[in-house]
């Protein structure tokens, strides 16, 4: 990540800025569908059955490894506005360390309007993604 | 006349292409649920009081409707349930009591809705039966000549439905009953769609079971019809016992009531089978059927017919003319085909269309469609359907047309 100097909280005031930008809906997806689309390529082995997170509706795939104390994200899902919040959430927690995942408590997907505006299964598969998330980092503590 | 249909999404007018899921309600039905819970509410088929007398009333004059819709040939032979998955559950469980040993058969089809699959292999592990499955084509028929082949002395029955919730053909029922009643084999026909498209015939079709659910036709949410020929749902044993279900209780032993009430057990959703009265004299508008007394309400009745072939060949043609989009479900001739569209699109997901489309206000179904073996068959893992009635409009149909175009554009 290029831009680690960023605390995690400023990397999630500029999402929730960003995100702020858009009045319709149709945009947010906009932005979701290309930042899904520059999502750096997930290498097709690595689509197993353990990096699958259950609970979402769409298939996502969430690998990681840990570099000199940090964690790194990548993702990977077959939908692509999935795709999109996945990497949103890859944007502020990879290059992280587990203590600042740890430390954040994830209330940047609220404000920005994503829970409540997904459908229930939708938002279900958001959560797990966070759980997933939060699991790896409490895993590599 | 349907209120929820003149809501607003995202501050745009709803666009509700979900009705195979389920369908608006008219404010006939809603008000018949209001009245009856508002005056009528007392337990059927007990207390002597008024109350109980209207209730009681409204509950078999439901009953009698549905008989007559069906052209049933008695009252005995409409039980009602909670929806048409409790209806094949009853079948699957009762039946297989009476008639299913192991080392016995089951078929199905390989396009039925997860509840005309499940009820029956959990019948089967239970009875160590065994399930056989009657394929689909390419272009989503029903593979009928294999029957012959399937059918064998150990077949006990055959499950099909009417109408795929995915595929939306109409598959040749009748023909199907007679090939198996043939062999000695009776068929529970699934008629969750079939019975909201089509004038349903139980005595012409000769089917052994038709079951259907409420809520799909414009009734109450909570209600079923499980249809069954009596020389079978005499010798069924019942599915749950207690109250209402019951002749006389001892510690010795319990007698049975007589149908229908034998398989009704339980303080029955009253309220909610009382709304099958408006609700099915709304079907049959919406179907251009039964006697309208009024020259203008004939009027409206084959505008709906007409409205709703139009729209469906409008879909048809644009669907199938976009080489993006693959369509399940083709029909050989137009008439064979309900206004039902499952498809994919090339390089996009359903799910991210779904969500789009959601946005824009309409509202479709997205994923497996509760058809796991069918997603299979055609290797997705999910579809996006369209399932329109008689009361959407071909503007809604282009509207859904050029937003389609759009989130497509939007993701490839």
């Amino acid at each position: 990540m290029e831009d680690t100097e960023k605390t995690l909280q400023e990397a999630e005031e500029e999402v929730v800025d960003e995100f702020s930008m858009f009045d319709e809906w149709l945009d947010k997806y906009e932005y979701l569908i290309e930042l899904g689309k520059s999502l750096k390529d997930y290498p097709e082995a690595d689509k197993t059955e353990d990096r699958l997170i259950q609970g979402c509706q769409s298939r996502v795939w969430l690998d990681y490894k840990v570099q000199n104390g940090r964690i790194w994200f990548n993702a990977d899902s077959d939908a692509i506005i999935t795709k999109g919040i996945i990497s949103l959430l890859i944007k502020i927690y990879s290059g992280r360390t587990p203590e600042e995942i740890a430390s954040s408590d994830f209330s940047v997907v609220d404000r920005i309007g994503l829970k409540e505006n997904l459908s229930p299964t939708r938002a279900n598969g958001l959560v797990s993604m966070i759980a997933r998330i939060r699991e790896i980092a409490s895993e590599n503590r | 006349m349907f209120p929820a249909l003149s809501r607003k999404v995202y501050g745009k007018a709803l666009v509700y292409f979900d009705n195979a899921a389920t369908v608006q309600r008219p404010q006939s039905v809603i008000s018949r649920w209001r009245d009856i819970t508002e005056k009528s509410n007392a337990n059927i088929h007990r207390a002597v009081h008024l109350m109980a007398e209207e209730a009681t009333e409204a509950y078999e004059e439901a009953r009698e409707c549905v008989r007559g819709f069906i052209n049933a040939g008695s009252k005995e032979e409409i039980v009602f349930t909670s929806g048409a998955t409790a209806s094949v559950n009853l079948v699957a469980f009762s039946f297989g009591e009476a008639y299913v040993r192991e080392g016995d058969e089951v078929i199905v089809s390989e396009a039925e809705h997860h509840s005309d699959i499940v009820p029956w292999q959990m019948m089967c592990q239970r009875r160590g039966a065994v399930l056989k499955v009657l394929p689909v084509d390419d272009t989503g028929h029903l593979m009928v000549d294999k029957l012959d082949n399937l059918i064998s002395p150990k077949t006990r029955i055959v499950a099909v439905a009417h109408i795929s919730n995915v595929l939306g053909l109409v598959n040749p029922v009748k023909d199907i009953v007679e090939k198996c009643h043939s062999k000695g084999v009776p068929v529970l026909v699934d008629g969750a769609q079939g019975i909201v498209h089509r004038a349903v015939d139980v005595r012409d079709m000769d089917c052994d079971f038709y079951v259907f659910s409420g809520h799909k036709i414009f009734a109450a949410t909570g209600t079923g019809v499980l249809y069954g020929k009596k020389k079978w749902l005499d010798r069924m044993p019942p599915y749950m016992g207690g109250g209402e279900m019951v002749g006389h209780v001892r510690f010795s032993g319990t007698t049975y009531a007589p149908l229908p009430l034998k398989f009704e057990a339980g303080t029955q959703n009253f309220a909610g089978v009382a709304t099958l009265k408006p609700a099915l004299e709304t079907a049959m508008m919406m179907r251009g059927e039964g006697s309208g007394a009024a020259g203008s309400c004939l009027a409206l009745r084959r505008e709906l017919v007409e409205n709703e072939a139009a729209v469906r060949d409008y879909l048809l043609d644009k669907l199938l003319n976009n080489n993006r989009i693959y369509l399940f479900g083709v029909p050989s001739v137009p008439e064979e085909k309900i206004p039902l569209f499952s498809f994919s699109v090339e390089g996009a997901h359903h799910e991210d269309l779904a969500l789009i489309l959601d946005k824009m206000g309409i509202a479709v179904r997205s994923g497996q469609m509760c058809a796991e073996p069918l997603m299979d068959r055609f290797g997705v893992t999910g579809m996006l359907r369209a399932s329109l009635l008689a009361y959407n409009t071909l503007e809604e149909a282009e509207y859904f047309i050029a937003s389609l175009d759009r989130a497509i554009k939007m993701l490839v």
